[in-house]
């Protein structure tokens, strides 16, 4: 692996243990598999023109999570059931418009050679997630307590909704090299799912998801390596070795 | 009398359903209104449009000074979630910091007002007793140093030590701080104890006033087609 997709990886491990951890909070685990699945008729249309299928897979979760976000504010039905329904359309589209070793590349990661647009993309979208974790952290505690009081207290919340998901969206798309849209899912929610469990306090808990996060990055790739296989399962299995290893400590 | 807040027919309606009908009142600086009535009047809908949460018809016209507090319904709160009553405190206060406003009270000055210790302020939210997350609420509330605080059954589910506890600190923020206090109980001799004045909201018409005017048995018989029993604690 070369020191470009090293870089590229351990960004989105870092910004993919911090958007986890509020995901997990705001109950939205099963979410981020479903949101996922949006990418795939993204993917499908940019393979077709011929265009790298990260930016096509980026650009249709984008539009997934604006839909999401306009639908939960002008009906009653919640945004699982909202993601719910737009996984399995995208699901449709998406297996229509993607064919076989492409689709599974899609889904489970394992691309062709990283080219420089896609890593500028990457460590640019990366820190960008990043940051609004960092800048948003406190607005995004407030309003995970309670958006009603969060909006006593200046937020405008329905806004600071629209900019969570749009990120939770792009972290998706970043992880679509190593990981596929599939497992990406899982790097999102497992490290920060596991933080929950040992933290006893919110800096603890974003300090360990993306401690988690990286570890099982950098251990996925060398396994991968080493046993000659793709990444992102190996990437998933020793995140998942830590949540079980979390069952030891309480 | 100088008042902080007027509000002239106001009505607030979902679909087909009139939750308030053509409501006028006015409330006092430094008063502490009590909004009563039965379950499904529209008292938490009425604290909602005079925040502006929900679209109403009429006016409201708030003095121009003013700022809010508000203290929720009972929050439902997983036992697990990491954030600390501290980190709550801290993020209302770093709020506070970037709208640029004067650097507000201590967060340790607001947690010994509310009568927070120290540890349980490290614990998680989710764990903390009904009691205290209520004055976790309230600490939060105050740290945006408000005028006007609005509470929502601010001690439904706690026990009776706690709530004459918190229903104490209330009132003393409304009589040393000056602060307006409007808030929605189920509890008359609360309501009689602690309220200025008393917004009664029935499925006819409102009716407002001064709490020994408005709890008469024959009027709470008229408003919530029951004889309601309450003590009077006379000071």
């Amino acid at each position: 692996m070369s020191i470009e997709s090293l870089l590229l990886s351990l960004a989105m491990a870092v910004a993919a243990g911090l958007v986890g951890c509020f995901a997990v909070m705001r109950r939205m685990a099963l979410a981020a598999d479903a949101l996922s699945h949006v990418a795939l008729p993204g993917i499908g249309i940019a393979l077709a023109l011929h265009i790298n299928p990260v930016f096509g897979a980026a650009a249709m979760l984008f539009f997934g999570a604006l839909l999401v976000w306009a639908l939960e504010g002008k009906s009653h039905v919640g945004a699982e059931a909202i993601i719910g329904v737009l996984f399995s359309v995208a699901l449709a589209i998406g297996s229509m418009t993607t064919s076989g070793e492409e689709l599974i590349e899609a889904l489970f990661g394992g691309m062709g050679v990283l080219r420089w647009p896609e890593l500028v993309f990457g460590i640019l979208a990366s820190t960008a997630v990043v940051l609004f974790m960092v800048i948003q952290r406190n607005k995004l505690v407030v309003m995970l307590v309670s958006p009603e009081v969060a909006r006593t207290a200046g937020i405008d919340v329905r806004r600071l909704n629209l900019l969570f998901l749009e990120t939770f969206a792009l972290t998706i798309a970043l992880g679509m090299r190593y990981m596929g849209v599939l497992l990406m899912g899982a790097l999102i929610i497992i490290p920060a799912v596991t933080a929950k469990r040992l933290a006893r306090n919110l800096t603890a808990m974003l300090q360990s998801a993306v401690a988690i996060s990286v570890f099982a990055t950098l251990g996925g790739t060398l396994l991968a390596a080493w046993l000659h296989r793709e990444t992102g399962p190996l990437i998933v299995i020793v995140a998942a070795a830590c949540f079980l290893a979390s069952f030891l400590r309480r | 009398m100088d008042h902080i807040l007027e509000v002239e027919r106001l009505s607030v309606r979902f679909g087909d359903n009139l939750v308030l009908n053509d409501l006028s009142f006015q409330v006092a600086k430094g008063s502490s209104l009590a909004v009563i009535g039965p379950n499904g009047v529209g008292k938490t809908v009425l604290l909602q449009a005079l925040l502006g949460w929900v679209p109403s018809s009429g006016s409201i016209r708030w003095a121009p000074e003013v700022t809010f507090g508000y203290v929720p319904q009972k929050l439902d709160i997983d036992r697990d979630v990491p954030i600390t009553g501290m980190d709550f405190l801290a993020a209302r206060a770093s709020l506070t910091r970037e709208a640029g406003r004067h650097t507000g009270p201590a967060t340790a000055n607001i947690l010994d007002l509310v009568g927070i210790p120290r540890e349980a302020s490290q614990k998680m939210i989710g764990t903390l007793s009904g009691g205290q997350f209520q004055r976790l609420l309230l600490a939060f509330a105050l740290l945006g140093d408000p005028n006007v605080l609005m509470l929502d059954e601010p001690t439904a589910g706690i026990d009776q030590p706690g709530q004459k506890q918190l229903n104490e600190l209330i009132r003393r923020l409304q009589q040393e701080r000056g602060i307006t206090v409007l808030f929605i109980s189920h509890e008359l001799s609360v309501v009689y104890e602690h309220s200025t004045e008393v917004l009664c909201l029935g499925h006819g018409k409102a009716r407002i006033g001064s709490p020994r005017k408005i709890l008469t048995p024959s009027l709470l018989n008229e408003i919530y087609g029951t004889a309601m029993d309450y003590h009077i604690h006379e000071h």
